[in-house]
């Protein structure tokens, strides 16, 4: 088990090198630095002092030697003042060092976001607590009523809740957030006034009013996946020998589903949902930019929009990382769960 | 002069009234189903459960849409009429007396019209893309499953590398205007066009090799009619200019491809591990076969059934990815009538107006769910066998 676990993470510390070098290789592609350098000076500059703009803040150095920099492993060089020929700070809004030292993100140092003229650090983490806070509410809502819909979808296969209950979560898993939250929106914010269809307000205070429905509209694309996943498992406890058995022996309906079916039907799910979040990442994006709400998701966007080179590193490190620790959590819990099941 | 408005019955009549040629189309089409379902396999038993029926009148529904798009668009999806910016559902426009059945954008173009076209762009490249996703992803899933080893290692490890990339991330990167102008598109769409000449090359070659009368036709067929595609496609150098794609849509493209081979990829290496185990394939393998024979010719047509299923739900999700892509704005042109632009452009402007944004959200919900209704009745048809 414990090999399994440091082969895995090997495994994932490779994924993530290379995944972090190719959106390296992505961002810094010829026109994405043009637009970088126009957005960073005034306005109608030159070529030549866009140029001058990108040699100066070491955007001309080599690949390899820039990414072993953001990495960690290569010292950073301060760059030199044109005026006074000295070694300055490379961007002055985030100390960054006037000496070569070594600020990689082995060190912590995600960089400096070109965009918000400020660390990464300082941008990044308070977004992922902001998002984290919008993935627990939708989780808390997502999980319960999915499992709940599966089991009685599941629970008696062929009868009619299973089929209401199966077209419903086939008409769910088909509305994507942005249908939804513009549906939702209509019917709640513009027609009925219950809730307000921006969750900029969130930040200050999250409310009932203003952070429904964006928790709403991530929750229900989920809920119809996780559904159909838990009624296909319970369907097939149902059909098992012991469930039988345990009818025979005179428990009622009831109790059979509780005590004996329950256990084992949940195990499958378990996976699933935590392979959902990933999707969720998705969600959240889309979610976050249609309500304002100002998370992850949202300084993503910010990030890819305005060619912020380090800020979208270290987004796209997060969310790589996002994406492989719940494969990995969901290999090594259904092991833990599902006592047949042995990860060599 | 004040604008004209009929009434919301009206609208109603007028809306199904315009849809006349799909109506036709589907009645002939459904009819024919039913009448002959006995003899049409895997797609007449559709028509033996409520799920299969309206999945499939779903889908071709929006198919005939598309097909039929100019004739049941009033207006051109592009054309603005000023006096009609923003316009009430049922406005008539007072210069031709056509009405704007579901009111106007912000931009005073047919809500209406722009929908019907929005069909073309979704049931143009989503099944494109899924094919080619298919044609990639059975490739190399085949060898990788079959093989095992380092193969599987190797390409195992690829495929989970683009699976861990969020969707929206890997948008972000590769649909840019600025990739437009590096080789990059160019390069991928070479490399993932290819594999459909390729398949079909293999196919008919472990097959016919024996036979020369009809490998040398069925393979001059594959290499002439892909390469004309292929260059079409990749090069834009068509001799016929029949075959062209836009660059911008060249790079969507591309990146659904990209996104979405990986996952059909995994479906084929675990079914192909599945299906090698079973006696026709160590027949087969006793016979003497070689082991692409055996791939293309043993294991495939029996991992159909899951294939297909996958296929169906594949397009629905190319569908919402699309409408991502419209809905960041990247990639599609902005006055596309796309349903991911219009939801963009019309969910910013909720608290004014509400009518532009329901039309292409409906729709696309509603293909996405006929094509999810097919892909389950498909399945549990597939199950009864």
């Amino acid at each position: 088990m414990l090999s399994f676990v440091i082969r895995r993470l090997g495994t994932m510390a490779l994924t993530m090198l290379c995944l972090t070098m190719v959106v390296f290789f992505l961002i810094n592609l010829e026109p994405n630095l043009k637009k970088l350098a126009i957005s960073q000076t005034e306005m109608h500059t030159s070529a030549e002092q866009l140029e001058s703009w990108l040699v100066n803040h070491g955007y001309r150095q080599n690949f390899f030697v820039r990414y072993g920099q953001w990495l960690g492993v290569v010292p950073k060089q301060p760059v030199t003042d044109p005026a006074t020929g000295k070694p300055a700070q490379r961007f002055s809004f985030c100390n960054d060092p006037v000496v070569p030292t070594f600020a990689g993100v082995f060190e912590g140092d995600f960089g400096c976001s070109t965009k918000f003229k400020a660390s990464v650090a300082s941008k990044l983490f308070p977004a992922l607590g902001a998002t984290g806070i919008l993935m627990f509410w939708v989780l808390a809502v997502m999980v319960p009523i999915s499992l709940l819909i599966g089991i009685l979808a599941g629970m008696r296969e062929g009868s009619r809740t299973d089929r209401v209950l199966s077209v419903a979560s086939i008409a769910s898993t088909a509305t994507p957030e942005y249908v939804s939250g513009v549906i939702f929106t209509v019917i709640f914010a513009s027609w009925l006034g219950w809730l307000n269809g921006s969750a900029a307000s969130a930040s200050q205070g999250i409310t009932f009013y203003n952070f429904t429905l964006p928790v709403m509209t991530l929750a229900i694309y989920g809920i119809g996946y996780i559904a159909r996943m838990t009624r296909a498992s319970m369907v097939e406890v149902m059909t098992q020998q012991y469930i039988r058995t345990a009818r025979l022996k005179g428990l009622s309906f009831g109790s059979v589903v509780v005590k004996h079916a329950l256990r084992n039907a949940l195990i499958a799910p378990f996976t699933v949902i935590m392979l959902q979040f990933p999707w969720l990442l998705t969600g959240v994006v889309i979610v976050e930019v249609m309500f304002r709400y100002q998370g992850f998701g949202y300084t993503l966007v910010e990030a890819a929009g305005n060619n912020d080179i380090d800020l979208l590193l270290g987004c796209s490190l997060v969310s790589v990382f996002i994406v492989l620790i719940t494969q990995l959590i969901s290999d090594v819990g259904y092991a833990f769960l599902n006592p047949r099941i042995r990860v060599q | 002069m004040p604008i004209q408005y009929i009434s919301t019955f009206t609208v109603v009549l007028e809306v199904l009234s315009r849809f006349w040629p799909v109506w036709i189309a589907l009645l002939i089409v459904m009819g024919a189903s039913f009448a002959y379902k006995k003899k049409l396999a895997l797609y007449g038993q559709l028509f033996d459960s409520g799920v299969g029926i309206v999945g499939v009148g779903i889908c071709l529904f929006w198919l005939f849409t598309a097909i039929f798009a100019a004739t049941i668009s009033p207006f051109d999806p592009l054309a603005q009429v000023p006096i009609m910016k923003d316009v009430l559902p049922g406005a008539i426009e007072p210069q031709s007396g056509l009405t704007y059945l579901f009111g106007g954008d912000k931009l005073a173009r047919d809500v209406f019209s722009r929908m019907v076209y929005g069909s073309q762009i979704v049931l143009i490249i989503a099944p494109a893309a899924t094919g080619f996703a298919l044609m990639v992803g059975i490739t190399l899933g085949l060898p990788a499953g079959y093989y095992g080893g380092k193969i599987d290692t190797v390409l195992s490890f690829l495929a989970n590398l683009v699976l861990a990339f969020p969707v929206i991330l890997l948008f972000y990167l590769l649909v840019t205007p600025g990739i437009m102008d590096t080789p990059i598109p160019y390069a991928m769409a070479g490399v993932f066009f290819l594999f459909p000449i390729i398949f079909f090359s293999v196919l008919f070659w472990t097959r016919y090799k024996n036979r020369p009368d009809r490998l040398y036709i069925l393979l001059g067929i594959t290499l002439i009619v892909g390469g004309w595609i292929y260059a079409g496609l990749v090069f834009d150098a068509d001799p016929l200019k029949i075959v062209h794609i836009d660059p911008n849509q060249l790079n969507i493209f591309v990146a659904v491809v990209f996104a979405s081979s990986p996952g059909v990829f995994r479906i084929v290496r675990g079914l192909v591990m599945d299906i090698k185990t079973r006696d026709y394939v160590a027949a087969a393998q006793t016979r003497g076969e070689s082991p692409w024979y055996i791939m293309l010719w043993e294991i495939l047509p029996n991992a159909r059934g899951p294939l297909i299923v996958d296929a169906c739900l594949r397009i629905g999700y190319t569908t919402i990815l699309l409408g991502t892509l419209g809905y960041f704005g990247l990639g599609l042109a902005p006055e596309s009538p796309d349903w991911g632009t219009a939801i963009k452009d019309a969910s910013r402007l909720l608290r004014s107006f509400i009518h532009p944004a329901l039309p292409p959200t409906i729709a696309l919900m509603s293909f996405v769910l006929g094509l999810n209704l097919l892909a389950d009745s498909l399945r549990e048809q597939s199950m009864k066998d």
